[in-house]
């Protein structure tokens, strides 16, 4: 009795954590079978070609590039926006800030379904063509809504009596915001910024709907699924999955290094 | 001839409904501690806040020095704060804490090191400069707090209540300490405290403030032994105040008839109602004093230093401290008296009140 009560919250976390990386694992391991036909289904040997020609699947690099281009443009464009706009909420009470507060978040509960369609509707009506300018626009768009909750959380704990101090020690308004408000809600403002390319670089609903023309990685592996499905779909979403992962942990080392670099500094 | 480093120039600052500071004017002279004592919300740190550029007056002028700085951000006045939160920035070393003020103003590196190396020996912390402002107990922080402040070398040192949050003992000890930089450095402290014994403690000159304007400001002897109003008076340590009304140039006339002397000089200017106020120290029991009052002993606490009695008389009751074990007990006649010099007189009008 003893003995299961000790572990029975072990075995729990052992299922729970199976059940979320199995669906991995499989991708990984299935990045280096050897198929025998042009479905990647089923187990039939071990090999390290696909990793090494990984684009040798025609159009898969180019959509890989746009996938990369608009995750990053668009994480960075929606980042500097969404700090900005949580830094007026939470700083300023202006005419339509509590209504703003509360419409940032119809973004994240808005279907995408939804979302994708109307956007299209919006970019017909407008003659906008379809492409990568819209996929960016869309992307910026669901974005902003992720950066400014996560950043805003980092601002509401924040002591303003912080810059008042930094500005009583002779530092303007400029100064005050990069030596101590900036520092200060990094960590927020990277962690939205990572938030905000993971979002990007595997959005399918709303990518689909405003493409146009434009091939993602996503929109490719849909397209190629009808007709096969290559390992080196396996190879991407693998090196994707570790740069995400590895992008985290840098974060985090890089916020402990920051903890501890000013007391070997001075 | 007086130098004056702040002056308040009919000052008023109100936020919508509420006059947090209603027309004051004020005169600090150059190199004394000053407190702002008063209850929460009587001013005194709005006040503060105005001198150091945090709040704009809504009317009436800030001088430092000959300088006008209403209107000026806090990093163009010759002001530096200890903030009630310490505010340290947590992502900065303590060496990077202090350097702060130093480092805006471009002062040169190996200059730098030894300032700032100097005012962290002066607060006691030699050699906690790698440590984070978290690495700190409480009492360090407030330390770092007051050299981030200090190496700037200000005109005027604002403290918003630093004290605050430490306990008793450590509270006791950087009272000294802080009038001890304070002579040290020779800078104007301005204080801002709603706890009268550190006040007294530390002060030079007491501004006594309450409802946003000065009740009275002195020295703390002044204060405590002359207090012009009720609220004074019973603000700064405990004070018996004994209703009446005027009776001639040394005299005044309590409701039940009888007569009590003052000294000649205190009933000045003061006509029609009045309190007469003596302290609980200065009434003995029985003694030979001028102004005499009967009671009987309702109630008696014995707390080391002093025995504190509460005696009812025919005017209202009575508090009196004797030094010691006091041998007298609950239920007990006795006479009281108290000598005219000892006593004060406030005018009794009701928005006196405390």
């Amino acid at each position: 009795m003893r003995w299961v009560r000790r572990h029975v919250l072990t075995a729990y976390a052992v299922l729970a954590l199976a059940y979320l990386f199995l669906p991995i694992a499989v991708v990984v391991a299935f990045s280096f079978n050897n198929p025998k036909g042009r479905f990647n289904f089923t187990w039939s040997g071990f090999t390290w070609k696909n990793w090494e020609n990984p684009f040798a699947f025609p159009g898969i690099g180019p959509a890989l590039r746009v996938s990369i281009e608009l995750a990053l443009l668009s994480s960075l464009i929606a980042t500097v926006l969404g700090t900005l706009i949580a830094l007026a909420l939470v700083r300023y009470r202006f005419r339509g800030s509590a209504t703003t507060n509360m419409l940032i978040f119809i973004p994240m509960t808005t279907p995408e379904v939804v979302m994708g369609a109307s956007l299209l509707t919006l970019f017909v009506n407008w003659r906008i063509a379809q492409g990568f300018g819209t996929i960016l626009i869309a992307h910026i768009l669901f974005n902003i809504s992720y950066v400014v909750v996560t950043v805003r959380a980092r601002l509401v704990g924040f002591d303003r009596h912080l810059e008042e101090a930094a500005m009583d020690l002779g530092a303007n308004e400029w100064v005050t915001f990069l030596r101590v408000t900036l520092p200060l809600i990094m960590p927020g403002i990277l962690a939205a910024g990572l938030l905000a390319f993971a979002l990007s670089i595997d959005d399918f609903v709303i990518t689909y709907f405003n493409a146009g023309a434009t091939t993602t990685f996503p929109l490719f592996v849909w397209g190629a699924a009808r007709v096969a499905t290559p390992p080196q779909i396996n190879v991407i979403g693998t090196a994707i999955f570790v740069v995400a992962v590895t992008g985290m942990l840098a974060n985090i080392l890089f916020q402990n290094y920051r903890a501890r670099k000013g007391a070997v500094l001075a | 001839m007086t130098v004056h480093d702040v002056r308040l120039e009919n000052v008023t600052k109100q936020f919508a409904e509420v006059t947090a500071v209603d027309d004051m004017s004020l005169d600090v002279e150059s190199g004394k501690f000053y407190a702002f004592l008063g209850p929460s919300g009587c001013g005194k740190t709005t006040t503060l806040r105005m001198i150091g550029g945090f709040e704009e007056p809504t009317e009436g002028t800030i001088y430092l020095g000959d300088r006008t700085v209403t209107g000026l951000p806090p990093y163009k006045r010759d002001v530096n704060t200890v903030f009630q939160s310490y505010a340290l920035f947590p992502h900065l070393t303590v060496f990077e804490n202090v350097a702060f003020g130093l480092r805006r103003r471009g002062v040169k590196k190996q200059l730098l090191r030894g300032q700032v190396d100097e005012m962290l020996r002066i607060v006691g912390l030699e050699g906690y400069g790698g440590r984070r402002p978290k690495q700190l107990s409480g009492g360090q922080q407030q330390r770092v707090a007051l050299a981030r402040a200090l190496v700037n070398r200000p005109r005027v040192l604002l403290l918003d209540e630093p004290l605050g949050a430490l306990d008793l003992k450590l509270r006791k000890e950087m009272q000294l300490e802080l009038k001890r930089i304070q002579h040290e450095m020779g800078f104007t402290f301005i204080h801002v405290t709603h706890d009268q014994e550190e006040a007294m403690t530390m002060a030079d000159r007491i501004v006594v403030m309450n409802r946003g304007r000065i009740e009275q400001l002195g020295d703390p002897a002044e204060l405590y032994e002359r207090p012009r109003t009720a609220f004074v008076a019973s603000f700064l340590g405990v004070s018996n105040l004994l209703p009446g009304v005027v009776a001639g140039p040394e005299l005044v006339r309590l409701e039940s008839g009888q007569e009590l002397r003052v000294a000649a000089g205190v009933l000045n200017g003061h006509t029609g109602a009045v309190s007469v106020g003596i302290r609980p120290e200065k009434v003995r029991i029985g003694g030979d004093g001028a102004n005499r009052l009967a009671g009987q002993i309702v109630e008696r606490a014995y707390v080391g230093v002093s025995t504190q009695y509460v005696v009812k008389t025919d005017v209202g009751q009575v508090s009196v401290y004797v030094q010691g074990a006091g041998a007298h007990v609950p239920g007990e006649q006795l006479q009281l008296s108290f000598d005219p010099e000892s006593a004060f007189v406030v005018s009794r009008s009701e928005e006196d009140r405390p």
